[in-house]
């Protein structure tokens, strides 16, 4: 219960990595394609938590700088996704991600 | 200054993390999920603000919740989510997607009790700050990282020109 109630930097690393497994198991399992984008972004902020607990065990600010480069790199991949969406939505009028199966021989 | 109750503050955003995102994957409305990941973020920022990382906080709040969620909530609007709601929630590859995701946990967790004493015991670095956050940072951002910066803005310019080439009903 003492080592409970320290919070050292691996408290934040467990917090990430049970924020990733449930971003992985919301990409695997859902069908509609909006919630695994928002699936993705839960991973990415994982990835971003990791980043600065580091960067304050290291001392140096170079985490934080990466996280705001993560968070930009997240923008970005938000908007070309959800505009891949949207043209996928216009043509097939389904957001269920089972139905894009065009390729599947 | 010295943190108080760092521990009580901890788990309680820890807690709406964690609840945040189990909403965010078994919700069937996505303006539910949409609203339990902008719950997730906001505490997020909470604990970057425990880790001594405001300016990041400040982006995650403004950026994140601010914009990249606004942005799911206008999309949610576009398509339209009543059939969807629906239908079946969870695909075909559901019980192998959980199996996967249960071996990754144990990996975690092998890799986290295996190696928890390379962390230092205490969870900051009691230096003194020289600067203010946002002065380092920036520092940073224009000396060593100017061409990942810059790449970046140009990454940004890219997103931008895909997004509308791909939402546009002519090309």
């Amino acid at each position: 219960m003492e080592s409970m109630l320290h919070i050292t930097t691996l408290h934040y690393l467990v917090l990430g990595a049970a924020l990733f497994l449930l971003g992985v198991i919301g990409v695997l399992t859902r069908r509609n394609v909006v919630i695994v984008l928002m699936s993705i972004e839960l991973i990415l902020n994982a990835v971003n938590l990791n980043l600065v607990a580091f960067s304050r065990m290291s001392g140096g600010l170079h985490g934080q700088v990466f996280a705001i480069f993560v968070i930009t790199d997240a923008a970005a991949e938000a908007a070309v996704g959800l505009g891949i969406l949207i043209a996928f939505f216009r043509n097939k009028e389904t957001v269920n991600i089972d139905e894009v199966n065009l390729l599947k021989w | 200054m010295t943190p108080v109750a760092t521990p009580f503050f901890f788990y309680l955003f820890a807690g709406m993390m964690l609840i945040g995102g189990i909403l965010v994957i078994t919700r069937k409305n996505p303006v539910h999920s949409a609203l339990a990941l902008i719950v997730t973020l906001l505490a997020q920022a909470s604990i970057y603000l425990m880790l001594y990382a405001p300016f990041v906080a400040g982006v995650q709040i403004i950026l994140y919740a601010g914009g990249i969620m606004v942005l799911f909530l206008f999309v949610i609007m576009l398509v339209s989510i009543e059939r969807s709601m629906k239908e079946r929630q969870f695909n075909s590859q559901r019980v192998v997607g959980i199996i996967a995701a249960t071996a990754l946990g144990g990996l975690f967790i092998a890799v986290y009790s295996k190696g928890k004493d390379i962390f230092p015991d205490h969870a900051v670095r009691m230096t003194a700050a020289e600067a203010p956050n946002v002065q380092s940072v920036a520092t940073l951002l224009f000396g060593p990282y100017m061409f990942a910066f810059e790449i970046a803005s140009l990454l940004l310019l890219v997103a931008i020109i895909g997004a509308v080439v791909m939402a546009k009903k002519r090309i």
